[in-house]
């Protein structure tokens, strides 16, 4: 087998079952392509070798003694660091939890350890996945493969870079407001936020509790849905943890049919403002769907319009909760001289250990809960949530899933934005409806913009718990521009050298 | 006139109690943890209780079964819908710098329990009126180390034991109360009293204010009779006894009205109850509202009780404490006062299990609220906290029944019991304890009373048999309370020819 690396996640899954080739052999093909070419990409804070290739180890030992494995046993894959896994460091890209090493598994690891999937190690992110571009990473900013001036999305900018650069065929992000589909737009791939409560959350550590949600990316949509099939399900330690059964997204991206479809464009997210490149290739997969026999009209949701500002009171707010626990007590970063009052540690660890992002939306949350603001912000933003959650109920009565792109340019240059956070909030706005809804939404590859030559992205949105309308509509449309195209689009990339 | 007396005279107080419970769940509030008391420090922790990044709560069915039932024993309305919320602060001993608690959406509201006082008119009864009762998280213990106050400001370094961090509590707040004049002590420590007996019989809590799972905080404002407006009220903490809130109550009039007489303004402050001096000392000033910038908790859904379930657990409500008081006092043939005096001594229930045992009713009571409340206020515990059960009262009353005990042995056997020597009838065959009524070892202390005692013996020999008794205590004495009574009286009169 001379290119491991380029296999999709099901065909490796086959060539592991045939036994032609063992779970060690995959996991460090990938541990030897992150080993010579993740020095450019940065997409791993910690890639975890020894680790992997004893889970890769007992793999085959027990393909080797018959015992029954699931079907991604031995497929490699890629952790965003911001879900705990025992032993291995988490940071969610900041200084204040540098060196703490979690005592326990996050759900999400736990499933992923028992289907057999082997862990390479921890991709970097914007600090407690605030940002849209992984620059807010306290250690780093990850580069996409596709321009390596280029920025890879965010916050899930690790991941989506390390499966784009086929050091991994599957990838593990969180999306609170977009911080999976946006990175999988931009780098060409495909990445779903399930349903809110779809996947635990416990061992996530908390950016927004009501928004966060982990979801798969994957270069296909049938990996996504295999890998969206192992990390869902309901979870008595998690209590907004769905107790229904997992939406069957396996068969729904095997279907590759749309016809009958009632598909609805969101009017709201597009136009002025927007990128023409990525206008054209949404404006393009409009026809594409038509042309498969899905009917498609344009339909209005008029509070989207207050997405944005929603989304930037609830979701600081909860963070400037979530995250008081960094205060130097109990783990991670601690400064102290010996001679400071416990108030003292806690105030000079946090200043010192908070990237500027971080504490922009700590404060920003901490004005909006306080009393004389409260009302006027967090009560506010909440009825706002609630209406535009309705105004989705409402598209649904109408149609069966709602299309837009997933933002509304391609990738921009690293440090472009940086200083301009209203221009950085703004690649959310489109997958920033969906989030504050609850519902499941995915982004797949639609072509390349005409101006940059970078992906542009379509995002799937569907009613809550029937997230396998985004894998039947996903895997429809990746199926014809894989006829059109002789391949994905990701083989198209052209940074890395070796990637074709 | 004392000081107190002056200050009733010209000022009305304005009670409110905060009572927090530790419910007496095998687990803790959003994590399968442990509750036992008194293990090793971080011992009963998880990555929940410890705050760790990504672990989420899980909230216990049974700790809101149980904050329900109390609202339901006191009278209160149970929310439809009910949410926790996150109070934010920042503190080494919250784990996750806020508290899981509940703000405006508690579980129960708007209840009273009433309350029976002594006063100058005779007994008359008292209403408080019951804000809310809501559930929330406790938080890890503080140890300060070094330093002069014991408290964080000044201590060389802390510790933490996070073993409680979790741990349900419910918090029962009063509405004001008004309108007690010179009793308002006696009414918070009967309603301190009755909230504990009525927490007991519901079984939801130890409620042992030593061990910190009964904490009572009581706040206090001075009226100047005839005005309207409330005066500014301080918060004391650190009341940890029933006596404490009582003393409490009645110092913090004195210091108040000392003030104000003086033209002072009272500042709103957190005060602390000082034991050994039975004052209050200042604490932290509360003239800024603090900002604890609640909001519903995200990461736990909202509680919706089903009404039919509710219905159910008022049904199966036990007896109310002073309904069941009533009727036992009845049974048990006790005067209203007695069986007041017995339940503040928290002692209903140890009398009613003497008394399941054979024990008479006066006996009973007898041995808890005369010989046992001694040994129990001599060691600062409570009653149910002495080592000695009511099997071992019962067994000795009736050993003093059938003659093989006296008084004064039995007070030796409990206070052997008491010191972990044994159960009764092992501690009277190890310390030899039992009656002497065997007239050869008698005979000779008899007869050195008789000699020691010449005037009362010829009083008996010629018929004046009333005077034995000076004899009989004789004998008692040197036989150091040992012999059986009557078995000498017996004695003497034979031996002095009557």
């Amino acid at each position: 087998m001379s290119d491991l690396t380029k296999l999709s996640a099901v065909e490796l899954s086959s060539e592991l079952t045939k036994g032609s080739v063992s779970a060690v052999e995959v996991t460090k093909a990938h541990l030897d392509r992150i080993d010579s070419l993740d020095k450019s990409v940065q997409s791993f804070l910690h890639v975890d070798k020894t680790g992997a290739i004893k889970q890769a180890e007992e793999v085959d030992k027990n393909r080797k003694e018959n015992k029954k494995v699931s079907s991604l046993a031995g497929v490699p894959l890629a952790l965003k660091d911001v879900l705990t896994q025992k032993g291995v460091p988490t940071t969610c890209g900041s200084k204040i939890l540098e060196g703490w090493i979690p005592p326990y598994d996050s759900t999400v690891v736990k499933k992923l350890k028992s289907a057999g999937i082997v862990i390479l190690g921890k991709t970097n992110m914007d600090e407690f996945a605030m940002g849209s571009s992984t620059e807010n990473s306290a250690y780093f900013p990850t580069k996409n493969p596709w321009d390596l001036t280029k920025i890879p999305g965010g916050s899930s900018g690790g991941s989506s870079a390390a499966v784009s650069a086929f050091f991994a065929p599957l990838a593990i992000g969180t999306d609170t407001g977009g911080s999976i589909r946006q990175p999988a737009a931009v780098t060409g791939i495909v990445g779903a936020k399930p349903s809110y409560g779809g996947v635990s959350r416990f061992g996530l550590v908390a950016f927004a509790s009501s928004l966060d949600q982990a979801g798969p990316f994957a270069r296909t949509v049938l990996d996504c849905a295999m890998l969206h099939e192992v990390m869902a399900g309901h979870d008595p330690l998690d209590s907004t943890s769905i107790n229904q059964p997992v939406p069957d997204v396996v068969s729904a991206a095997k279907l590759q049919d749309v016809k009958g479809m009632k598909i609805g464009i969101i009017k709201e997210l597009g136009g002025d403002g927007w990128q023409t490149g990525v206008l054209n290739r949404f404006n393009e997969s409009v026809e594409l769907l038509k042309s498969m026999g899905a009917q498609v009209k344009e339909i209005s949701i008029p509070h989207s319009l207050y997405a944005l500002a929603t989304y930037y009171l609830i979701a600081p707010s909860e963070a400037s909760s979530n995250l008081a626990r960094f205060d130097g007590m109990r783990y991670g970063l601690r400064v102290d001289d010996g001679n400071l009052s416990a108030e003292e540690v806690m105030n000079k660890t946090r200043e010192k250990g908070f990237g500027k992002e971080v504490k922009r939306r700590i404060m920003i949350g901490t004005y909006a809960l306080s009393s004389g603001y409260y009302d006027a912000y967090y009560a506010q933003a909440q009825k706002v949530r609630a209406l535009i959650a309705q105004d989705l109920t409402n598209a649904f009565k109408e149609v069966d899933v709602l299309i837009s792109p997933t933002s509304p340019t391609t990738a921009w240059g690293l440090g472009e934005r940086v200083n301009n956070p209203m221009a950085m909030y703004l690649a959310d706005l489109a997958t920033l409806p969906p989030s504050l809804a609850g519902i499941p939404a995915m982004s797949v590859p639609i072509g390349l913009a005409d101006e940059d030559k970078l992906p542009v992205g379509l995002q799937i949105v569907a009613p809550f718990m029937n997230d396998d309308r985004i894998y039947r509509v996903g895997g429809a449309i990746e199926a014809s521009l894989k006829t059109k195209w002789n391949g994905l689009l990701i083989d198209q990339a052209p940074a890395l050298g070796g990637a074709k | 006139m004392s000081t107190y007396d002056e200050a009733i005279k010209k000022y009305d107080p304005v009670l409110g109690l905060e009572t927090h419970v530790e419910l007496s769940t095998n687990s803790k509030m959003f994590c399968g943890c442990s509750t036992e008391f008194g293990a090793e420090p971080n011992t009963q922790t998880c990555p929940t209780c410890l705050g760790l990044p990504g672990s989420l709560p899980v909230a216990n069915a049974i700790g809101i079964e149980s904050t329900i039932r109390i609202g339901l024993a006191l009278n209160c309305s149970i929310a439809a819908y009910s949410r926790f919320a996150r109070k934010n602060y920042f503190y080494p001993d919250m784990p996750k710098d806020f508290q899981t608690s509940q703000y405006d959406e508690p579980l129960c509201s708007n209840g009273y329990l009433d309350v029976l006082v002594d006063t100058d008119d005779g007994t008359k009864p008292f209403r408080v009126e019951i804000e809310r009762v809501h559930l929330e998280e406790d938080t890890g213990k503080l140890t300060h180390a070094g330093g002069a106050t014991g408290r964080i400001h000044g201590a060389d370094y802390s510790l933490v034991d996070y073993n409680r961090a979790g741990i349900p509590l419910v918090e029962i707040v009063t509405k004001p109360v008004p309108d007690t004049g010179e009793y308002a002590p006696l009414v918070a420590k009967a309603y301190v009293t009755e909230l504990r007996d009525l927490l007991r019989g519901l079984n939801v809590s130890d409620v042992r204010m030593e061990e910190g799972s009964l904490r009572c905080d009581v706040n206090l404002s001075l009226t100047p009779k005839g005005s309207k407006t409330w005066g500014t009220r301080t918060e004391t903490k650190n009341v940890n006894s029933l006596r404490s809130v009582e003393r409490a109550i009645k110092s913090e009039i004195e210091r108040q009205s000392l003030e104000l007489d003086k033209g002072n303004k009272i500042k709103q402050e957190t005060r602390h109850f000082q034991e050994d001096t039975g004052t209050t000392r200042s604490g932290r000033s509360k003239e800024v509202a603090e900002e604890y910038r609640y909001f519903p908790e995200p990461d736990l859904v909202p509680i919706a009780p089903d009404k039919a379930w509710i219905e159910k657990l008022k049904k199966d409500l036990p007896e109310q404490p002073s309904i069941r008081r009533t009727r036992l006092a009845k049974e048990w043939n006790f005067t209203d006062l007695e069986m007041r005096d017995v339940a503040t001594l928290g002692g209903v229930d140890l009398i009613a299990d003497t008394i399941a045992q054979g024990t008479s009713p006066a006996s009973a009571r007898k041995w808890w609220a005369g010989e046992l409340s001694g040994h129990a206020s001599k060691a600062g515990v409570e009653l149910i906290d002495l080592k000695i059960t009511p099997t071992d009262i019962a067994r000795i009353d009736s050993l003093v029944n059938e003659g093989k005990l006296t008084d004064k042995l039995a007070r030796q056997v409990i206070e052997a019991v008491l010191n972990g020597e044994g159960n009764p009838d092992e501690v009277i065959k190890k310390r030899n304890l039992s009656v002497v009524s065997d007239d050869s070892a008698l005979i000779p202390a008899i007869e050195a009373a008789i000699a020691a005692n010449p005037d009362a013996a010829a009083k008996i020999r010629e018929g004046k048999v009333q005077v034995v008794g000076v004899i009989v205590g004789a004998v008692m004495k040197t036989t150091g309370g040992s012999a059986d009574a009557a078995k000498v009286r017996e004695l003497v009169l034979k031996t002095l020819g009557q």
